[in-house]
Order: C-alpha cells, then sequence, then structure tokens
C-alpha cells in the first residue's frame, strides 16, 4: 500500500523523486500503456481480418508468402526473450558482465530480426501499393517493426547503462531493466499472434 | 516516466516560477495542470464557439452567402474538433480530474507528475496546429468523423494536419488515463476503500478504461487514413479494392466510447455537487458506481448503432440495437438517484445547482432521443439530419458543458479563494438555458422534417425555424459576457471565500483555498463517507484516530 508520510522525514534516503512518498508503480503504468499499444494492433488485427473476409483480392494480384524466413523471424525473437530473461538473472546477482553478454545477445537478435525483415520486404513480388493485401501486410509488420526497431534501440540503452562501475541500471535500480523486458516480451508476443493471423491464416 | 532526477541535484520547488507565471510553467503540481487544462479548454471553447455562430450565421438564410461551401466544410470541421478534442475531454477529464482525484484519494499529486505535464502540453500545440491549417491551403473538410472517400478526395494539406493534431490529442488523452487510472487504484490514502471513495473517482476510473481501451484504434485507423492520403494505399479507398465501412468500425470503436469519455465524467461531477447543495447524502451510492462500470461495458460494443445506414446486415442491426437500448438501463438509474437525492433536500438555488439542474434536465431529453434513433426504423428516417444534430448538442452542450460550468461555479471559491457573484451566475444560467433550448429544441423538427446536417444551404421551407434557432445561438454567445464579467470581477474584488464555503465534506474542501503545493498541510484527512449530509460528521483525521 502507499503511505504517506509528512516531506521531512521521507525527503532522505530516496534515490528518485517520481517514487517519492509512495512505492514504486511505474510498471503499473507501462501495463497500462502496453494495453493500449495492443489495443492499437488490435485495430489493425480487426481491420485485416475484415479485408480478408469480404474484399477478395483481385484473380492477377500477387499476394503469396513464403515461409521460411518469417519462421526464422519467429525463431529470433522467441530465443530474444529467453535471452532477455537470461540477463535480467544474472542482473538480479550483479553479475554486471553476464548480464551486459546477454543483453548484447538480445539486442542482436532484435537487429537480426529488423535485417531478416528487410531481407523479406525487399524480396517479396509485391510492393506497399499493389493491392490491399500488399498495403496491409506492410502496415502490420511494418509497424510491428517500428516496435522491434524502438525496443532493439532501447536494450542498447540498457546495455551500455549496466556497465561498471559508471552505469546506471543495476539490482538497485532494476526499473529501467524490467521495463523494456516487459516491453520486448510484449513485441514478442504481438509478433506470434501476427505471424498466426497473417502468414498461416 | 523513467526519467530519474536526483532530488538533492535540483529541488524543483525551486526551479519553478511562482505568482501566474506558473501556470506557463511545465509544472509538475496536479492543481497547476488542472487549471491549466481548464483555462486552455476554455479559451479554445470560444474559438469553438466562434466558429458555430459563423455557421448558424450561414444557416440563417436558405443560400450560402455568407462564406462559400468550401469554407463552411472547413468550419464546421474545426468546430466539431475543437469543441470536441480540444474543450469537452480536455476539460471533463483533464481539468476537474487533475485538480480533484489525488485530493479524493487522499494523495498529494497524481502517480505521474511528469507524465501529467506532458499530456498537457500536447493539447496547446496540437490545438493551435489544427487552426493553423485554415491558413495552409484550407483544413479539414470531412467533419470531425473524417469518414473517406470524402477524407481521401478532399484537398490533403489540412487533411493531413488535422490527423497529426487529433493523434498527439488522443496520445495525451491516453497518457491521462493511465495516470488516472494509477491514481485511483493505486495511489489511494491508506485506510481508504474503493467503496468509499467520491463518485466522480468511480466516473474517472470508468472513462480512464474506455480512454485507454478505445483510443488506440483511432489512432491505428488515422495512421491508415494518412497513408491512403499520402501513400495512396487503398486501405479505405473502393477504387483501391479497400472498404469505407471498415473505417466506419474502427473509427466508432473510438467515437461512441468517445460520448462516454465526455459525459461519464460529468456524471461523476455533477454527482459531487448536488449532495452539497441539497444537503442530502448522494442517494443509491453502489448502484451508482455499477451503473457507471455497466455503462464502460456495454460502451464498448454499441459502436455500430452510427452505422445503421451503411449496409450493416440484420443480425448486427439487432444486437447493436438491443445493446444500445440497454445502456438506456444504467443512465435511468443514475436519472433517478439524482433526482432522489434532490428530492426532500434543502437546495440553494445557486449557480452550480441551477446548472446541475440544467444538465438533469437537458440530459434526459438527450437520452429520450437516444433511445429513439437507437430503433433502426426510426433511424434510417433521421440518419444524418438535423435531429441528430439536436440529439448530439443535448448530450454535449446540454449535458457536458452544462456541468462544466456547473463545476466552474461549484470549484471557483476552491481555485481562487474568492466568491463567485451568485446573482450573475442565475442571470447567466438562465441566458444559457433558453439559449440553448431555443437553439437546438426546433433542430429536432428540422431534422424529422428532412433538413441534411452539414450542409450549407437548404430547402427555404426550413428558413423561420432556422432563424429561430440562430438566435438561440445569439443568446448562448451572450451568455458568456456575464459569465466572463463574473470571473474577472471575483478574481480582482470578490469576497473572501474561506475554506470551505459550502459546507462540503469531500476531502478537496478541508484544506486552505487554494489549497498549499502539495494539498494539505499535515497528513490528508481520511474521509470515509463523503456524502454523509444530514447525518453525523464522519471525517476522522489520522491524528484523531492515533
Amino acid at each position: 500500500m502507499t503511505s504517506i508520510v509528512p516531506k521531512e522525514q521521507s525527503s532522505e534516503n530516496k534515490k528518485d523523486l517520481s517514487t517519492e512518498d509512495h512505492e514504486d508503480f511505474r510498471l503499473f503504468g507501462l501495463i497500462a500503456f502496453l494495453i493500449a499499444d495492443g489495443m492499437t494492433f488490435a485495430g489493425f488485427f480487426a481491420a485485416y481480418l475484415t479485408f480478408k473476409a469480404v474484399n477478395p483480392i483481385g484473380p492477377d494480384a500477387i499476394y503469396e508468402l513464403e515461409l521460411p524466413l518469417p519462421t526464422l523471424n519467429t525463431v529470433l525473437l522467441l530465443v530474444s526473450s529467453f535471452t532477455f530473461h537470461r540477463a535480467g538473472k544474472f542482473l538480479e546477482k550483479n553479475e554486471a558482465t553476464q548480464c551486459q553478454r546477454w543483453l548484447l545477445i538480445t539486442g542482436s537478435l532484435g537487429v537480426a530480426f529488423l535485417i531478416s525483415q528487410m531481407f523479406e520486404y525487399f524480396t517479396l513480388p509485391f510492393g506497399l501499393t499493389d493491392n490491399l493485401f500488399a498495403s496491409t501486410f506492410y502496415a502490420l509488420t511494418g509497424f510491428h517493426g517500428l516496435h522491434v526497431t524502438l525496443g532493439s534501440i532501447m536494450i542498447m540503452i540498457i546495455w551500455w547503462q549496466t556497465r561498471v562501475p559508471s552505469g546506471r541500471v543495476n539490482n538497485d535500480n532494476k526499473f529501467p531493466f524490467e521495463a523494456v523486458e516487459l516491453y520486448w516480451h510484449f513485441v514478442d508476443g504481438i509478433w506470434v499472434v501476427l505471424f498466426i493471423i497473417l502468414y498461416l491464416l | 516516466m523513467t526519467l530519474s532526477l536526483k532530488p538533492n541535484d535540483s529541488p524543483p520547488e525551486k526551479l519553478q516560477p511562482t505568482g501566474w507565471l506558473k501556470y506557463l510553467s511545465f509544472s509538475l503540481d496536479h492543481k497547476v495542470i488542472g487549471l491549466q487544462y481548464l483555462v486552455c479548454g476554455f479559451l479554445f471553447y470560444l474559438i469553438g464557439g466562434s466558429l458555430a455562430g459563423a455557421i448558424r450565421v450561414e444557416l440563417t438564410s436558405p443560400l450560402s452567402d455568407f462564406m462559400p461551401r468550401e469554407v463552411y466544410n472547413q468550419v464546421l470541421t474545426l468546430h466539431g474538433t475543437i469543441m470536441i478534442f480540444l474543450w469537452i475531454v480536455p476539460v471533463v477529464n483533464g481539468a476537474f480530474g487533475n485538480y480533484l482525484i489525488p485530493f479524493y484519494v487522499g494523495a498529494r499529486d497524481m502517480a505521474f507528475p511528469r507524465l501529467n505535464a506532458v499530456a498537457f502540453w500536447l493539447i496547446p500545440p496540437s490545438g493551435l496546429m489544427l487552426i493553423t491549417s485554415y491558413f495552409i491551403n484550407g483544413a479539414a473538410q470531412s467533419g470531425w468523423t473524417a469518414y473517406p472517400p470524402l477524407s481521401i478526395t478532399t484537398p490533403a494539406a489540412g487533411q493531413i494536419i488535422w490527423i497529426l493534431s487529433v493523434l498527439l490529442l488522443g496520445g495525451s488523452s491516453i497518457f491521462g488515463g493511465i495516470n488516472f487510472i494509477a491514481t485511483i487504484l493505486k495511489l489511494r490514502r491508506p485506510g481508504l476503500r474503493l467503496m468509499q471513495l467520491p463518485m466522480y473517482c468511480w466516473a474517472m476510473l470508468g472513462t480512464s478504461i474506455l480512454v485507454v481501451l478505445s483510443t488506440p484504434v483511432l489512432a491505428g485507423t488515422l495512421i491508415l487514413l494518412s497513408f491512403d492520403i499520402v501513400a495512396h494505399t487503398g486501405f479505405f479507398n473502393p477504387s483501391l479494392g479497400g472498404n469505407v465501412i471498415v473505417y466506419q468500425h474502427l473509427f466508432w470503436f473510438y467515437s461512441h466510447p468517445a460520448v462516454y469519455i465526455m459525459v461519464l465524467p460529468a456524471f461523476g461531477l455533477v454527482s459531487e455537487i448536488l449532495p452539497i447543495h441539497s444537503r442530502k447524502p448522494l442517494f443509491g451510492y453502489t448502484t451508482m458506481v455499477f451503473s457507471i462500470m455497466g455503462i464502460v461495458v456495454l460502451g464498448l460494443v454499441v459502436w455500430a448503432h452510427h452505422m445503421f445506414t451503411s449496409g450493416t446486415p440484420p443480425w448486427m442491426r439487432l444486437f447493436f440495437t438491443i445493446a444500445t437500448a440497454f445502456i438506456a438501463v444504467p443512465t435511468g438509474i443514475k436519472f433517478f438517484n439524482w433526482v432522489a437525492t434532490l428530492w426532500g433536500g434543502k437546495i440553494s438555488l445557486n449557480g452550480a445547482m441551477l446548472f446541475s439542474c440544467g444538465f438533469i434536465i437537458n440530459f434526459v431529453l438527450g437520452g429520450i432521443t437516444g433511445v429513439a434513433l437507437a430503433q433502426v426504423p426510426f433511424d434510417v428516417h433521421v440518419h444524418d439530419t438535423y435531429f441528430v444534430v439536436a440529439h448530439f448538442h443535448y448530450i454535449v452542450y446540454g449535458g457536458s458543458v452544462f456541468v462544466i460550468f456547473s463545476s466552474i461555479y461549484h470549484w471557483f471559491p476552491k481555485f481562487t479563494g474568492k466568491m463567485l457573484n451568485e446573482n450573475l451566475g442565475r442571470f447567466h444560467f438562465i441566458i444559457t438555458f433558453i439559449g440553448f433550448n431555443l437553439c437546438f429544441a426546433p433542430q429536432h423538427w428540422l431534422g424529422l422534417n428532412g433538413m441534411p446536417r452539414r450542409v450549407a444551404e437548404y430547402d427555404p421551407q426550413f428558413q423561420l425555424i432556422n432563424q429561430i434557432s440562430s438566435v438561440g445561438a445569439l443568446l448562448m454567445a451572450l451568455s458568456t459576457l456575464p459569465f466572463l464579467w463574473n470571473i474577472f470581477q471575483s478574481i480582482l474584488y470578490g469576497d473572501d471565500a474561506g475554506n470551505n464555503p459550502w459546507d462540503a465534506l469531500t476531502p478537496e474542501w478541508l484544506t486552505s483555498s487554494p489549497p498549499p503545493v502539495e494539498n494539505w498541510e499535515g497528513d490528508a484527512p481520511l474521509v470515509v463517507e463523503p456524502y454523509g449530509y444530514g447525518e453525523k460528521h464522519s471525517i476522522e483525521t489520522e491524528a484523531q484516530k492515533k
């Protein structure tokens, strides 16, 4: 529960203004934000499924997708969630070097995903405005790719900030790490849904 | 949110300007932010109101002689967008929410003060951007709904600026919603249970849930729409194989809840004002809470009643008609609760009370036409006519704006420490109430007789009624003058209000007026019975407990 104490008593031994006077619930706020973000994707998915159901693609349109590359992408993201979790374990044990190593692997997997996604974009036989399916495909994967890009940048920032001795993220100040990890798992989960709806259905 | 300042390096109180300058600063104080929202919203209300005046002037004659048709479309779009996204939503949520919610939960500020300031400071630039678009090749012309293909075929620059502006305002709204949910659920004072909170907290909780769940869908939709305009994709463009109905579904998935985002907080504010000025407990607290949450759940599944003439299949019409009719139940419960709160009370007919009573009357009229509009056989006849305009304005002006005025009369002594002139307040109410009903009641008749909305020209047989309506609009415009006079007069020369001029029991009145920076000099009072009027005093401070 929250505790409200007069300011004079609480201002000492506090690190952070935003957690002053009460417990830290920035993670709660982040979860609320991710629910909102998930609703954006839900809107996109609903639009895609409706288009698929009621707007038939013309007979001469090209909209076949290859499966191997997106399957590789799925594996890359799932493994990166696991490696992020590993990094967190080492952060709790204050083993910064190991934590940084696993974070670097996670970030590299994110970048690998983006490169692989780019490769898919350039090899696909259709462009953004070719037909409704193509537009929806690029909008959905592009919006998700934007999330992966932001996530990879944030992982690199966290990687930099976990360095000893001068980094700001450590076992005592874990929120930035936890926030990025939660976000990364969210982006990962969205990809799984996207993969099923867009490639498998 | 993830910023962390070391308090010893930079004490924020020292950096903040004092006096009136703090209202122009990136202040983290929830009371400053609340008043920033209120004043900023009111300035936009004056702009949006002037645009409404221009519309009513145009409609005094059947021909489009006051302004060209393209300009009429722009004025109409700007009026709708400004009134909804820059006046009602920020004021009923942001202004009163920020000012009151931390008091009600017994906190010293909102859960995320910095995010709160960001949410406010997104509003002025996006509002100015929206208005500026009028001077750059013309503003958007497709109404506040921005339906394609109209929004794709009208000039692109204005429409793109409109989309950017609404996206920013939506972001501001989502940040605010997250903040309110965290504050109400997590920042409550120890010992204060959810069912002891003042009703406005429940209204804001429900509203914020709607904001977080539905606003992102609008954002996604507008991003797709901007692709259609800029990159010539075909999501909503039938000539490229797209589907305009999908846009309507996604748009109304936000914009129907948006009506509740505008009116649920107003319900909450009225539930605070009525008990204090009739000296009785709020009738039916528990049913009130459940009806708010019922409206939240039902409000998410009624959107397609805006689309009965869009070729919706019969099963969809049936489902959405029934779901919409169900919303009348919790709304009716709330209406009867308010009437029962007034019943037998010791009513003081001051500005706050009169505007709240005006709200109840207008809202029940708007509610009745709302239930009528939910019925498919009726709706297909009056769809897109002035009947819808009348219904909508009875809800958002007769409902929300009346409550905003009521709340300003009620909380002005707390904001400034000065009393308003109640006689000027009564005068303001009478002109507003007459002007409002004169303006919008005749529009029901216009709609039933088939006058379409959003058109600059109309059949000459409607001229007289339109002129009556315009006279009403003129009265509404004039009614702002005594209000503004009253505000300036009272800030400069008003009587001292004291800490608690209404003898209220809710927490914001249990501190000085205006309140100190962290709301209370000592500990926050524990108010477990905020509506205990006519009963024994039930304020228990932490000190008394010890």
